[in-house]
């Protein structure tokens, strides 16, 4: 039985081969994509220095900052911990506002049912993408050296780099409407503002609401980092903590953004699902 | 309905008339309910929204001189620029081009480094990770919960963390870019690993295979091209944080960018910006086509 099995496998080998045993152009397409692949990990690996000893030394002393780390303790900062907490949350919660509301207005001008001016339309989605290339954090920077140290900057920061994508993503929403309602109150004689108000707004309205709510949330996360380079919240608390080697504190902080970070995505979780 | 019944047109039109009465109230109840919520809805968004101007020191006279300034500051970093002598404009905005080049090219290469470790990282973490892959819960537990871990925590704290131990330089940026790309590549994978067919998996454990062998020849092979797609847009937005990483000393074009913003060399500031966003729109591109070359049309939306 197996003989016979294995001399059909053979004679089917040699009489469609192409099934059997891919050709050898592919393969050697896929093996030297593979190592030019393999070539760059070893080249960014090179190039970062990353030598086994150096990884050692430096696991040995992450090992030392972990002890130190434990247990974590708030010292007599609790308090202030807290309130930079409270304007972490402060500076997201303005900086998603802000952005939300100047988004909208730009969100319409960048759909392309709304402005159907192919050129506007293509300069202003350009427009709103080349903004995504730049951090957050690089937005603070800026913001701090324009306006001051503190949370204002972080707001500003937030909110600009929060309007080009939020602009971009409210436009694709209204593109996506159904156009029935639409005909239907130009139909029955509604103008151009009548549209908006009637027929495209109480469409997109949820879907906007769900991605100010998840970048809500996405500041959250974000805005407890900024104070790094001077705007305000527990992320300055926590820099200045690693600054002078209170790795405790540092580490009840850690542990702070943590549960902050849950909280704010569980009660954002069910808000979107009763909206959506 | 109710005027056809014969002996009581009159009875039945007073229950319509009733009926009417009450549906009004109905509806008027529902609106009110409805207003009253609303209202509830709008006060409890305007008390959020005074408490966090109260609390972040936000105030409109504060925008209204902030954003000017802001704005001047942003106007200020532009080179002036003239026709006439445009080739001598440009070599003097970007007299650093090189030295940024290849600062550019480490924040790109930790990205990548720092994506190939990561989705290593996550794709041994993702099969423990995963409800139908894992009998035992505990194991599943400790997956997820490290997974989370590594998610929540900022990468630039783990930045600061790793400068600390190992030193100023790439090499620390690289490991940040690791273990937070490890946190959020897992939980993917680990949702792609739940959404396969289960059928390959009975077949591989009929034929006698084990655990490995089961993720091996069963899950692996159906959720490759989503892997793939998740990495490439991980790469995207790793490349867009090393870029902030240089901030913290932890290499790569941030760290110019922090000392050009710090020192008010206003014309390299947008000179450098430039150069970011370019570099960040040409890897969009070039992941999105080998996206769709991996997984075709039909993936792209899910994506």
């Amino acid at each position: 039985m197996t003989v016979a099995l294995h001399a059909d496998i053979a004679r089917l080998k040699r009489s469609n081969p192409e099934i059997f045993a891919r050709p050898l152009l592919a393969r050697l397409r896929d093996w030297s994509l593979w190592l030019v692949f393999l070539g760059l990990v070893a080249f960014a690996l090179w190039w970062i220095d990353a030598s086994p000893m150096r990884i050692f030394n430096g696991l040995s002393k992450l090992g030392m900052l972990v002890g130190l780390m434990i247990p974590p303790w708030p010292g007599d900062g609790f308090w202030d911990y807290c309130r930079a907490m409270l304007e972490t949350i402060a500076m997201a919660f303005l900086g998603t506002v802000i952005a939300a509301v100047i988004a909208v207005p730009l969100g319409f001008l960048g759909a392309k049912n709304i402005v159907p001016n192919w050129l506007f339309h293509f300069t202003l989605r350009r427009f709103f993408d080349a903004f995504r290339g730049i951090d957050g954090l690089v937005w603070a920077l800026i913001f701090v050296s324009a306006v001051g140290l503190g949370p204002f900057a972080g707001v500003l920061a937030i909110a600009v780099g929060d309007v080009m994508v939020l602009g971009k993503l409210f436009a694709e929403a209204i593109e996506n409407v159904d156009k029935k309602p639409v005909d239907g109150v130009r139909a029955s004689g509604g103008g151009g503002l009548h549209v908006v108000r009637l027929g495209v707004l109480p469409q997109v309205f949820p879907v906007m609401m769900s991605h100010v709510l998840y970048f809500f949330e996405s500041n959250v996360r974000s805005a407890t980092i900024l104070g790094i380079v001077g705007a305000g919240g527990i992320g300055l608390q926590l820099s200045d903590r690693i600054r002078i080697n209170n790795w405790q504190q540092a580490a009840f902080i850690i542990l702070m953004i943590l549960v902050t970070v849950a909280i704010i995505d569980a009660i954002s979780r069910r808000i979107r699902a009763r909206l959506v | 309905m109710s005027v056809l019944t014969p002996a009581g047109g009159l009875r039945a039109s007073t229950t319509q008339q009733e009926r009417l009465l009450s549906f009004e109230g109905r509806y008027r109840r529902e609106q009110s309910t409805r207003l009253f919520w609303t209202l509830g809805y709008a006060l409890l968004f305007f008390a959020a929204l005074l408490a966090s101007i109260n609390a972040s020191d936000f105030s409109l006279p504060g925008l209204v001189k902030g954003l000017p300034m802001a704005w001047n500051y942003i106007a200020g970093t532009l080179p002036k620029l003239s026709i006439a002598t445009f080739g001598a404009d440009m070599a003097d905005w970007y007299w650093g081009l090189n030295y940024w080049l290849r600062l550019l090219l480490e924040t790109i290469l930790m990205g990548f480094a720092g994506t190939v470790l990561g989705g290593l990282l996550a794709l041994a973490l993702c099969f423990p990770a995963s409800r139908n892959l894992v009998a035992n819960g505990s194991v599943y537990f400790i997956a997820r919960r490290t997974l989370e871990f590594c998610r929540t925590v900022p990468e630039l704290v783990f930045a600061l963390i790793f400068v600390f131990a190992f030193g100023l330089g790439p090499f620390a940026g690289v490991l940040a870019i690791a273990v937070h790309t490890a946190g959020s590549l897992g939980k993917l994978f680990a949702e792609v690993n739940e959404n396969v067919d289960p059928r390959p998996i009975e077949g591989v454990r009929a034929a006698g295979g084990n655990w490995p062998m089961v993720m091996r020849l069963a899950v692996v092979p159906q959720a490759l091209p989503n892997y793939a797609s998740y990495l490439l847009l991980r790469f995207e937005i790793n490349v867009r944080g090393a870029s902030a990483l240089g901030i913290v000393g932890a290499g790569g074009i941030g760290q110019d960018l922090y000392v050009a913003i710090r020192q008010f060399e206003y014309t390299d500031i947008s000179a450098i910006m430039l150069l970011l966003i370019a570099t960040t729109s040409v890897i969009d591109i070039l992941c999105e086509f080998i996206r769709h070359r991996l997984i075709g049309h039909d993936l792209t939306g899910s994506a």
